[in-house]
């Protein structure tokens, strides 16, 4: 460390030079983060928040790769008490199979339908791994459906997987969300109708429901009405309400 | 005329002083972040000692029901906080200002004489430069801890893209128990920090603003015996 020798009078205009410049770049910095806290909204944050989620999701997108897996576990390691964490369009309680069908809207406005028993026709896929909620807990679970990129290839939607986005919703339209293709084409994403070797609860989703441990619990939709394609953003419920519209891993 | 020591680079007090709002949101938000599963706690032999947190602390700080609000700020202020992080240890490091940073061989025996000063249990004046032992070591550590949050951090974040990291963690869950024990360890460092400050007083806090400190020169004492060659002549 230096030392040196300068006037008083020099000693007291850095020192009143200095202190008025801390305070000043301190109100600019409170002014800033007033700014931010008052600015319109955009999915339930602040417009630069929202920009912020954008930005790391284009950055961490990028870097995403589909042959990375999710790690896996014995089935024996797999929880018994599967947490249940929401039941949004899941009111009505009565599901019926007979007449329940999976729709899948193609390019051309086509609607094409499937019953629990077609998507049971392609081959099973079954994965242990720990599913994560946005709230922070995990539990190590075990599914069991189809490979999502199996039925995309089994029923020749292969035009459609090449948009950017696939959207899905309840049968009745309470629960959405909004998925990027390459992450729903990791190979351990699932329509799944299994839960620990059984048919899935109610409250898990029955018949149908996502599995992509990809992303956190919130994308995960239970009770799958409709599968759709689309180069847009399809609207996602917790995106709307200040949450990560990416929310991947 | 007045001697002053330069004492705190221009680059340093913006780091330090940008350093302080930003950990202070990061932390903020990462309590918004933590209350939607706040499941630890302090137990010994199954008695719970310590809850983090009392509902009256959550409702005293607005916490509940903020998740969403608390992951957008905490995934945006991240970036400030890790290039302003970068940035000062590149600074320190070519700068050479690590010299008075980084602990040597004697500030571990050091550092207990500056903790037993400051206890006020020995009265024998710990060497002091810069930083003291205790400092050194504390400065450094607050460096290490820093790092260890961006990692446990981007564990929790994509512990898929980056399972290398998670790995280095433990895993998943214990990523974020790291996380949460070196934000409790920041927010211990600040309690000290700040007695530490108040107790040095005011010239000491100014230096951290203007870059130096006046030094009071000693009059000389009439006796043959005392040098007085450090002295300006």
């Amino acid at each position: 460390m230096k030392e040196k020798f300068i006037s008083e009078r020099q000693v007291k205009y850095k020192t009143i030079f200095a202190f008025l410049f801390f305070i000043l770049a301190f109100a600019a910095g409170i002014y800033l983060w007033k700014l931010v806290r008052k600015e319109p909204q955009a999915g339930g944050v602040p417009t630069t928040l929202r920009k912020g989620l954008m930005y790391d999701e284009k950055l961490f997108s990028s870097t995403f790769n589909k042959d990375k897996l999710v790690k896996t576990y014995p089935k024996s390691e797999a929880v018994k008490k599967v947490r249940v964490n929401g039941n949004l369009g899941l009111k009505n309680p009565n599901i019926d199979t007979a007449t329940w069908r999976l729709q899948v809207v193609k390019n051309n406005g086509d609607t094409m339908f499937f019953s629990l028993n077609d998507i049971k026709k392609l081959p099973k896929t079954e994965i242990v791994y720990d599913f994560k909620c946005i709230e922070g807990w995990s539990q190590k679970t075990w599914w069991g459906g189809v490979r999502f990129s199996d039925f995309i290839n089994h029923y020749h939607l292969n035009n459609e997987a090449k948009l950017n986005y696939v959207g899905m919703n309840t049968p009745d339209k309470e629960y959405y969300v909004g998925i990027d293709m390459p992450s729903i084409l990791q190979p351990q994403t699932l329509l799944c109708y299994e839960m620990n070797g059984k048919p899935l609860p109610v409250n898990q989703g029955y018949p149908l429901r996502l599995i992509i441990p990809v992303k956190y619990g919130i994308k995960h939709l239970k009770r799958i009405g409709t599968i759709y394609f689309s180069n847009e953003r399809p609207p996602d419920y917790w995106a709307e309400r200040g949450y990560d519209y990416y929310s991947g891993h | 005329m007045q001697k002053i020591v330069k004492k705190h680079p221009l680059a340093i007090r913006w780091f330090h002083w940008i350093n302080f709002p930003v950990l202070g949101v990061m932390v903020w938000s990462g309590l918004l972040i933590y209350w939607a599963n706040d499941v630890y706690a302090v137990k010994i032999g199954g008695q719970q000692i310590i809850k983090f947190f009392p509902k009256s602390f959550y409702q005293a700080l607005h916490v509940p029901f903020r998740l969403a609000e608390g992951m957008a700020y905490h995934f945006v202020f991240m970036w400030l906080f890790f290039i302003n992080g970068l940035l000062y240890v590149l600074y320190t490091a070519f700068s050479g200002q690590w010299r008075y940073l980084l602990p040597t061989k004697k500030s571990f025996k050091e550092a207990w004489l500056v903790v037993l000063h400051d206890l006020h249990i020995s009265k024998k004046v710990p060497p002091q430069t810069k930083y003291n032992a205790a400092q050194r070591i504390a400065y450094s550590a607050i460096v290490v801890m820093g790092l260890g949050s961006l990692i446990s951090g981007l564990a929790i974040y994509k512990p898929v893209q980056f399972s290398l990291l998670a790995r280095l963690c433990g895993g998943y869950e214990s990523a974020r128990v790291i996380h949460f024990i070196l934000t409790i360890g920041y927010c211990l460092f600040f309690l000290v920090h700040i007695i530490q400050v108040i107790l040095a007083g005011w010239r000491n806090f100014q230096s951290m603003i203007t870059g130096f400190e006046v030094i009071p020169v000693k009059k000389p004492i009439p006796d043959e015996n005392v040098s007085t060659s450090n002295l300006p002549q």
